[in-house]
């Protein structure tokens, strides 16, 4: 990777963030009433609406309006939210880090086993072992997130009392140290195998083509025409197979945060799920205005580093 | 060939695989209970015909609702709003991604940048919080829900158009028809899109199950259309019941689930049918 590749890449960044800010900006002045009541709800007193309209500059010319909130925005301010009445940022920030473990946990899983399934179904290629992964990441590809949450919900929590139901901890025990870290484990393999369960089908799928493609080059057939074992061959393969999940991984990342969103809401997980959730229903702009900003951000950090290490492990890529 | 216009002569050939036959039969099923939903289930889908959260049994084949409302007549209903915003946000995501990606390849050069960058960033914009968003500011309403879904879903398409017509522009058959003298407008409506629309099908049936799925999620955290019938809808109000009455759960999402993966299967039997270098079923 060179230095200028980068530099080029990073530079990318501004424009994307510009872009996604006047899509806010826009989303809210061009609802239906007055700015001020998008951003302050419906039920503040003259004095509140008066500290939001000179906080956002409301009160002059729009392209300063837009200026002005550019430069909020940026330095972290996201306005105060309705319901909670304290900023956006901080409310959002003590939500981020079990969205965060539920995430990572997730990718962490799908990317681990779908690996190796796609390797298992490539190397039995067209017997039945293969068509039953391939069916069933089809399907797992398919379910709408909620309802494999629910439908684990029913099965493996209601029904065989495995696992419990909702929540990230259990509220009528107490515990600290590592049984704390036990506990929310124990409540978080339910959300993080079905957050996994649609990368886990990609990522297979993926996989699964990658190394029958790899399979089938010159490389392959000098390594087994030297006599390499068969697991040695596949070992060769599968370091070229592995490059188009990299970029699938990060273009995915909107979608991952969204299906977060939504399993958390069944479980009852106490993430930005739970917030989006409460901030819909009682319509808190503010807040659903920041979830949109830190999607966004997340993405367009996925395709970053996603490009960023596309780069260093394809050293043909580089700036023309 | 890639972008073969043979392809839409040969959907014959699409049954030939389980997939593609498996995805076609789904999703004309799809279609079929959108269309006919008036005819097959002549009901009020919110109307309370029964026992609250009854079982499935022969008079409500998928039980009933918290409110007495019969499941079944609930999703054959739904069909019909999950058809509508799929369609209609596709052929909207359509009009935009194959005009976008036509102007790009055939304009090589500054037009060519420009609609590559604006591509890049709406692949960019969380579709699911934008909508969120949106809903939230202007109320909720199908018509608003298929503009932002529409107006955002377009890039995929327009990257695969744009690619078709850059490797179409050099062929000999255009540079025949430039030299009989045809106009841009022509070259392009008449030579080069026909080519470029096979592929731009399969991202275009693969875009489609992704809103269906984006669709059931916004109704359900509560932000579909009240005054319509939906899967996600009753999804959301089978969450409080998923102790007590498990059919109110599994019903709809089972929709969902089959319609996604009818498009799916179908958006691979194209693929297939296209690009005879992919991995082929066995």
């Amino acid at each position: 990777m060179t230095p200028r590749y980068l530099l080029w890449r990073l530079a990318q960044v501004v424009p994307a963030v510009a872009g996604i800010l006047v899509i806010a900006f826009v989303a809210v002045h061009t609802a239906p009433g007055d700015p001020v009541l998008a951003l302050a709800g419906e039920h503040g007193d003259a004095a509140y609406y008066a500290f939001i309209r000179a906080k956002f500059g409301l009160d002059r010319p729009l392209p300063e309006q837009l200026l002005v909130y550019i430069g909020r925005v940026v330095s972290g301010d996201l306005g105060l939210s309705f319901v909670h009445g304290r900023p956006v940022a901080a409310v959002v920030a003590e939500r981020l880090p079990a969205t965060l473990l539920l995430i990572g946990t997730a990718l962490a899983l799908s990317t681990t086993i779908g690996v190796a399934l796609g390797v298992l179904a490539a190397r039995r290629a067209g017997r039945p072992s293969d068509l039953a992964l391939r069916t069933g990441a089809l399907l797992a590809h398919a379910m709408p997130s909620f309802w494999l949450a629910q439908m684990a919900a029913i099965a493996l929590a209601l029904g065989t009392g495995w696992f419990p139901v909702q929540g990230f901890t259990d509220a009528r025990r107490a515990f600290a140290g590592w049984r704390y870290m036990l506990d929310v484990a124990h409540h978080l393999v339910l959300p993080a195998l079905v957050l996994a369960a649609a990368e886990l089908a990609l990522t297979t799928r993926l996989t699964r083509t990658g190394v029958l493609e790899a399979l089938a080059t010159d490389y392959a057939r000098t390594a087994r025409a030297k006599g390499l074992p068969e697991r040695s061959v596949v070992r060769h393969a599968l370091r070229n197979a592995l490059l188009p999940i990299v970029t699938v991984i990060g273009s995915r990342a909107g979608l991952v945060v969204t299906g977060a969103v939504l399993v958390e809401t069944v479980f009852a997980w106490p993430g930005l799920g739970q917030l989006l959730l409460s901030s819909v229903q009682t319509r808190d702009v503010p807040v659903l205005l920041g979830l949109f900003m830190l999607a966004s951000l997340s993405v367009i950090t996925a395709n970053l580093l996603t490009d960023l290490a596309y780069a260093w492990l394809d050293p043909r890529i580089r700036y023309e | 060939m890639r972008g073969s216009i043979r392809a839409f002569g040969t959907s014959d050939m699409m049954w030939r695989t389980p997939g593609g036959a498996v995805g076609l039969f789904l999703t004309l099923a799809l279609i079929a209970l959108a269309l006919l939903s008036n005819t097959l289930a002549p009901a009020d889908p919110f109307a309370s015909i029964a026992q609250p959260l009854s079982p499935p049994s022969r008079a409500h084949a998928f039980g009933t609702d918290d409110l007495g409302r019969d499941v079944l007549t609930a999703i054959i209903h739904g069909a019909r709003t999950s058809l509508l915003v799929a369609a209609s946000v596709t052929a909207l995501a359509a009009l935009i991604g194959i005009g976008v990606g036509a102007l790009a390849g055939y304009r090589v050069g500054i037009v060519d940048d420009v609609l590559m960058r604006v591509t890049d960033f709406v692949l960019v914009i969380p579709r699911f919080f934008l909508a969120v968003v949106v809903i939230a500011l202007f109320g909720a309403g199908i018509d608003r829900l298929i503009l932002v879904l529409g107006l955002t879903s377009w890039p995929a398409i327009a990257r695969v158009v744009r690619a078709q017509t850059l490797s179409l522009v050099s062929r000999e058959f255009v540079d025949a028809a430039r030299a009989l003298g045809a106009t841009d407008t022509r070259v392009l409506l008449r030579y080069v899109l026909p080519g470029a629309l096979p592929p731009a099908l399969v991202v275009i049936s693969i875009n489609a199950a992704g809103v269906i799925l984006l669709e059931a999620g916004l109704s359900f955290i509560g932000l579909g259309d009240p005054s319509r019938m939906s899967w996600g809808y009753l999804a959301n109000n089978a969450q409080r019941f998923l102790r007590v009455a498990w059919w109110v759960a599994v019903f709809p999402g089972a929709a969902i689930a089959l319609s996604v993966l009818g498009l799916n299967l179908l958006g691979d039997a194209l693929n297939d049918l296209l690009d005879p270098r992919a991995p082929r079923p066995t």
